[in-house]
């Protein structure tokens, strides 16, 4: 079974947010961690492998940063690496799908694993993209999934609840936390990932040019949230303290 | 010419959804500043009665597609339905919820019709001529505003809660368009769906939420938030370490990696505030907090604080909104 999985590094949840001086989100000194949601993609990858052998390849989309992600994936357990160089920052989600479509259109692949969303400005569209453009059917929201030789039976969220779908293979399904705790990285996996290859390639490798991935999406501006307006501590013993909440929610909040 | 406003019309259980109404308010100013017509897309088996719903609230004109296959929603079905229909009639733009349907229509939909696709919106504005739309990025942290200028259609998905709803005018039709597109191959085979039985509003569209945290100390403790939860008509959520301790399903989470929600009051008990929870609940409108702690972060973003024991202060607070509600 041929596994790829589509990885994003991101900003570490920890990190505060700041602008520079172009008025442009602020990559300075943050640090940058696997996607959470793209652990679990992992994850479910190297479980797929266990079950039914076969290879895992992490792609990612992004600068040399990202190595250290890719490598973190490698010593999970993942067998090679690929990184696409998009060679601008001037990217939106069709430009990255566009492009990571491209790069595992080109390998084999059974299946392809992704997180639901990236938890940086992620947009929760990315893997859906990628199967459009791959022909493939999607499974977004996957909490558990049983891989079997060309199907896969995925329980997924849904509004108001969960569903169980079945798809054949391949497919594209995009991993939600629930059923499955990501591994750490043993001593042993961070030794072997050292040696494990990691491919880095650009656009022209996969043959493309800038104007097939040009962004439909532009940002205008960014800016940072209005600070909350300082609250009231409701003073007083409990049951005194409880009244005059509920009175403040009525008559000041006007929200109940 | 590409003309017209759409709006996905979200239904469950033939109910038509209260998002749809906020999309509807909200594509009508976009359609009258543009001089176009809104219009209202409707799927599923049986629906056909809710299109009226649909005129009140503002749409000139619903397209209908009512067939066994869109019963349940399949991204294959929903997909080939609407991307079918906005090929023939090339609209100006598609707004739908950020719902987990929503979100996941929009996302293949976009990419068929190789256009710009912007998710969880909180804002839409008429700039320079264009469509502009705000959303959260990290978790709420900062802002983007963010337009589509040359594709068409422009796509977003809008956050519900956060666009109000104009009020319905009662009488007022729209033309019904019998779609007659099939839904196309479905690739996505449901085997079972599980519907979460609660009597209380979900999450992400409720009005007011009771959470708690590892403060309630065990899962059997957050009976006192349903309690209260259940006087208001709140839907219940929970921090990341209630739910890592088992007392809680991931679906209650909220926070950076839980549902992101913003009610019109949001209730934290035992919750201290750490940035992840706070990404997913800041923009609530009204936030109250209830914590011994006078140092814990939550207060820093609440407008109403008690410091205090949550369970000699829920229970009272229970009572007190019950007389209040009487
Ligand atoms: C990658 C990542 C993602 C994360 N995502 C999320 C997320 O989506 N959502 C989320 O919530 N967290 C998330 N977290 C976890 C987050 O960092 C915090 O650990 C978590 O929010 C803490 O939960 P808490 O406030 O319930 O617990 P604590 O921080 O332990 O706070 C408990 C509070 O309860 C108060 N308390 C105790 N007893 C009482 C009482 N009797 N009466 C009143 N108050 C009392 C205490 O004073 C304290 O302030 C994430 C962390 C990481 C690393
Ligand atoms: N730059 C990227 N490189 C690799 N995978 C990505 C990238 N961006 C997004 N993805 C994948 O798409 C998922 C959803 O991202 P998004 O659609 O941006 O929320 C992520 O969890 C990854 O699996």
């Amino acid at each position: 079974m041929k596994i790829v999985v589509l990885m994003k590094q991101v900003f570490d949840t920890e990190a505060k947010i700041t602008l520079d001086g172009s008025g442009k989100i602020n990559k300075q000194g943050v640090s940058l961690v696997m996607n959470p949601y793209d652990e679990y993609a992992v994850e479910l990858g190297l479980r797929i492998k266990e079950k039914l052998k076969g290879e895992v390849t992490v792609v990612s989309l992004g600068g040399d940063e990202v190595q250290s992600a890719l490598r973190q994936a490698l010593a999970m357990g993942a067998d090679k690496a690929v990184l696409v160089d998009p060679g601008t920052e001037e990217i939106d989600e069709f430009t990255t799908a566009t492009i990571l479509a491209k790069a595992v259109g080109g390998m084999e692949y059974d299946i392809i694993l992704g997180g639901f969303k990236a938890i940086d400005d992620g947009s929760v569209q990315v893997c859906g993209r990628v199967a459009e453009i791959l022909g493939v059917p999607v499974v977004n929201v996957v909490t558990q999934a049983e891989v079997e030789e060309g199907k896969a039976v995925a329980t997924c969220d849904i509004d108001g609840g969960s569903a169980v779908i079945e798809v054949s293979l391949p497919a594209v399904l995009t991993a939600q936390k629930g059923g499955i705790e990501p591994r750490y990285p043993s001593m042993k996996g961070i030794m072997q990932a050292k040696k494990k290859p990691m491919q880095k390639i650009g656009l022209a490798e996969i043959g493309l040019d800038a104007a097939q991935v040009a962004p439909k999406v532009k940002a205008l501006n960014f800016f940072m949230p209005a600070a909350r307006a300082a609250g009231k501590t409701v003073p007083g013993e409990p049951a005194e303290a409880a009244r005059e909440l509920a009175r403040l929610l009525r008559e000041e909040a006007k929200v109940i | 010419m590409a003309k017209g406003i759409w709006v996905f019309a979200e239904q469950r259980d033939e109910e038509i959804k209260k998002v749809t109404y906020e999309l509807l308010s909200a594509g009508r100013k976009a359609a009258d500043a543009l001089g176009e017509e809104l219009c209202a897309v409707l799927m599923g088996r049986g629906v056909g009665s809710l299109a009226g719903k649909l005129g009140e609230y503002g749409a000139d004109k619903v397209y209908v597609a009512d067939v066994d296959a869109l019963e349940n929603y399949t991204t294959d079905a929903y997909t080939n339905v609407l991307a079918d229909l906005a090929k023939e009639h090339q609209p100006t733009a598609i707004l739908l919820a950020c719902s987990v349907a929503g979100r996941d229509l929009a996302a293949q939909v976009a990419q068929r019709l190789g256009t710009g696709l912007m998710t969880d919106c909180t804002d839409i504005a008429m700039e320079d001529g264009q469509l502009v739309f705000t959303r959260p990025i990290y978790a709420g942290k900062a802002f983007v505003k963010a337009a589509c200028p040359q594709a068409r259609p422009v796509m977003a998905t809008i956050r519900p809660n956060v666009l109000a709803a104009d009020a319905p005018q009662a009488g007022r039709a729209a033309e019904t368009v019998t779609v007659s597109a099939g839904a196309g191959d479905i690739r996505q085979v449901i085997k079972e769906i599980i519907k979460q039985i609660s009597t209380r509003p979900e999450l992400t569209e409720a009005d007011i939420i009771v959470s708690g945290g590892r403060g309630m100390k065990g899962p059997e403790n957050f009976a006192i938030l349903e309690e209260l939860a259940d006087v208001l008509g709140a839907a219940v959520g929970a921090s990341r370490a209630a739910v890592d301790a088992g007392w809680l399903s991931h679906s209650f989470q909220v926070g950076q990696t839980g549902k992101t929600v913003s009610p019109v009051l949001y209730i934290a008990c035992g919750i201290s505030g750490a940035i992840q929870h706070l990404a997913g609940m800041s923009s609530s409108k009204c936030i109250v907090a209830i914590n011994k702690d006078p140092e814990a972060n939550i207060f820093k973003v609440a407008d109403y604080g008690i410091v205090g024991d949550l369970f000699e202060i829920v229970p009272l607070l229970k009572e007190e909104m019950k007389k209040l509600l009487a």
